[in-house]
């Protein structure tokens, strides 16, 4: 936006129809974040505050010890260990078995190599209910159950990573491998220290997407796990809501607690989350 | 130099350069065992088949059994797929998907637009904006659905307290028969715009403005540009964010499970919701497997609808 042939399409800083837009800009932006601040606030109100029949917005007193208290109730920071062991589990699983796969797709030669990407491509359309099923029957069947295996292996090897990574493969130019070849290197190190630098990107995107995506997962652990072991924050909230139901401060400061270090990531990694979400929309073409 | 990716990804000055290849021709790549390429799809292609192909072949067995999981399973043939025909509560959670799907994707890329069109208006902070505007996106649904039960709240809740501000008497929402449904599509609406918004916003970018400039010497009007470039230019990101979106809200159900539990009645029991419901709180494993496949074929033909009317609709810039 720096070219003046830019600037003249949109409207000029300090017009009033400028002043307009950046008034609505703030406006939409305040409407948007009220249920997030509100759910800060009310975490910080009395027991009677909260749960009065006439519910206040802003804190009369504040109360940072509810955060200690609804520690107490459920074990939330087990529950955010094993968020993050489940999310960060099938995340590294998931994208160094595509990345490996990918390459194999996007660069070597195997017999069936299209008919096998065909197969591959197929499962992304299908809804993850459809294996809801069978992965549950397989699962139990093995004993994983409330186990960590059982909770990480089925989702770490969806097509999707492969899918992302092969196209993004695709799009590095033979020539540097072939460059690193001249220079003695193996298919390998071709892949260690060619593809996979160039790829970080990409690599992050999908890392930082899965990760965000199987932290909010609701479905698959609330049906595995049954036990405190592997109870994810999203399940642990749900039984907080059962238990706790009514007591809106200590329910909303469970609520924050499971958040909070959900939404730092996502502004340590933004760059990365947008890159995957305009990746996935105009890539896709 | 070739751009190696999609995404206008910058390459460092190191790789920039192109390696010669004056010598080289084109076949002559590595010379390999056959069977090199195994370690690197194995790993993958094992929990690939187990966990994912493997699974979706089992749904269509296990579709065709009577199984609890707890006794042998015995041969049940289409029996669960009839069943589906004289079941209300299926009928129902087919119509509230529905219901959800065609009200919650319009509204919700109407928003997208509109803001990433606010968002293009040449802001200095747009970066910022864009962010904070992304955040419900990527926060835990389930977290944020205890929040709107507190908006909610009947009487004196925040949101009927600012329609009380302006005289109006606001329903009882979540508890509502008619109003549950609007309710979280509302929520849901707040939690997604920001996926489309920033596709948009990104596609928004990506026009060339000598497109704006040549239809402003030809005397367009403003609703003319955006009618005649700024559609046909964003028409594949808005195809992408009608696919996804319609697939992702016929799976709704976190913010049902949570803010209603499918109540009042099953005025909001989803698809999914049901799906969840006869596999794992009354264990009817083939009737749950019978349902699951029919949601997968209702997102084909949907998709399929949509793929032929994107050669009409969508316009390709290559």
């Amino acid at each position: 936006m720096t070219t003046e042939a830019t600037t003249e399409a949109m409207t000029k800083p300090g017009a009033p129809t400028h002043k307009l837009i950046v008034f609505a800009c703030f406006l939409v932006t305040a409407v948007t974040l009220i249920p997030v601040v509100m759910m800060v606030l009310v975490a910080f109100q009395s027991d009677a505050e909260s749960m009065a029949a006439r519910p206040s917005f802003w804190p009369s007193s504040w109360h940072p010890e509810n955060l200690t208290r609804a520690f107490d109730l459920v074990p939330l920071g087990r529950y955010l260990i094993n968020t993050v062991i489940f999310a960060g589990g099938t995340t590294l699983l998931e994208t160094v078995t595509a990345a490996f796969a990918a390459y194999a797709f996007a660069r070597l030669n195997f017999p069936g190599r299209n008919w096998l990407f065909g197969i591959y491509l197929a499962t992304l359309m299908i809804p993850s209910q459809v294996t809801l099923i069978p992965q549950f029957v397989l699962v139990a069947k093995l004993h994983g159950i409330d186990t960590w295996p059982g909770m990480i292996l089925p989702h770490a090897f969806t097509a999707l990573g492969v899918f992302l990574l092969r196209q993004f493969f695709l799009g590095i130019p033979r020539d540097y491998e072939e460059a690193a070849r001249l220079d003695g290197a193996n298919r390998w190190q071709a892949f260690t220290r060619v593809i996979v630098p160039l790829a970080i990107p990409a690599i992050a995107t999908l890392a930082v997407f899965k990760f965000i995506g199987q932290w909010n997962n609701l479905l698959w652990p609330l049906v595995i796990s049954n036990s405190d072991a592997t109870r994810t924050a999203a399940v642990g909230l749900q039984v907080f809501q059962d238990t706790n139901g009514t007591q809106w401060n200590l329910l909303l400061m469970a609520a924050t607690i499971t958040t909070v270090p959900l939404i730092v990531l996502f502004f340590l990694t933004q760059r990365w989350f947008v890159r995957g979400i305009t990746m996935s929309g105009l890539g896709g073409r | 130099m070739t751009s190696p990716a999609p995404n206008n990804l910058t390459m460092s000055a190191r790789h920039g350069a192109s390696p010669p290849r004056t010598s080289l021709s084109r076949t002559s790549r590595w010379r390999l065992p056959t069977d090199a390429f195994w370690p690197f799809l194995l790993p993958s292609l094992i929990g690939f088949l187990i966990f994912t192909a493997g699974p979706v072949v089992a749904a269509g067995v296990i579709s065709l059994l009577n199984w609890n999981l707890f006794s042998p399973p015995t041969w049940a043939g289409l029996k669960n797929f009839a069943r589906l025909g004289p079941d209300p509560t299926f009928w129902s959670a087919l119509g509230n998907t529905v219901y959800f799907t065609f009200v919650s994707v319009p509204v919700t890329i109407v928003i997208s637009l509109t803001l990433a069109l606010l968002l293009n208006q040449g802001l200095r902070r747009i970066a910022v904006f864009r962010s904070l505007l992304l955040l419900p996106y990527a926060t835990i649904t389930v977290a944020v659905a205890f929040v709107w039960i507190w908006l909610y709240i009947p009487h004196d809740g925040l949101i009927n307290a600012v329609l009380g501000l302006v005289g109006i008497n606001g329903p009882a929402w979540l508890i509502d028969d008619n109003w549950a449904m609007p309710a979280l599509i509302a929520m849901s609406v707040w939690k997604s715009f920001g996926f489309g918004m920033v596709v948009f916003l990104a596609g928004l970018q990506a026009i060339p403005q000598q497109l704006y400039e040549a239809a402003k010497v030809d005397g367009s009007s403003s609703w003319q540009s955006f009618r005649n470039v700024t559609l046909p230019m964003l028409s594949p990101a808005l195809f992408f964010v009608v696919v996804t979106s319609i697939i992702g809200s016929f799976q709704v159900f976190d913010q049902a499970l949570i803010m209603t539990n499918g109540g009042p009645g099953s005025r909001t029991t989803t698809l999914v919701m049901y799906i969840y419901r006869t596999g794992f709180e009354n264990y009817d494993q083939g009737y749950a497997a019978a349902q699951s496949l029919v949601l997968f074929g209702f997102i084909v033909v949907i998709t399929a609808v949509q793929f032929l009317l994107q050669r009409r609709l969508v316009h390709y810039d290559n």
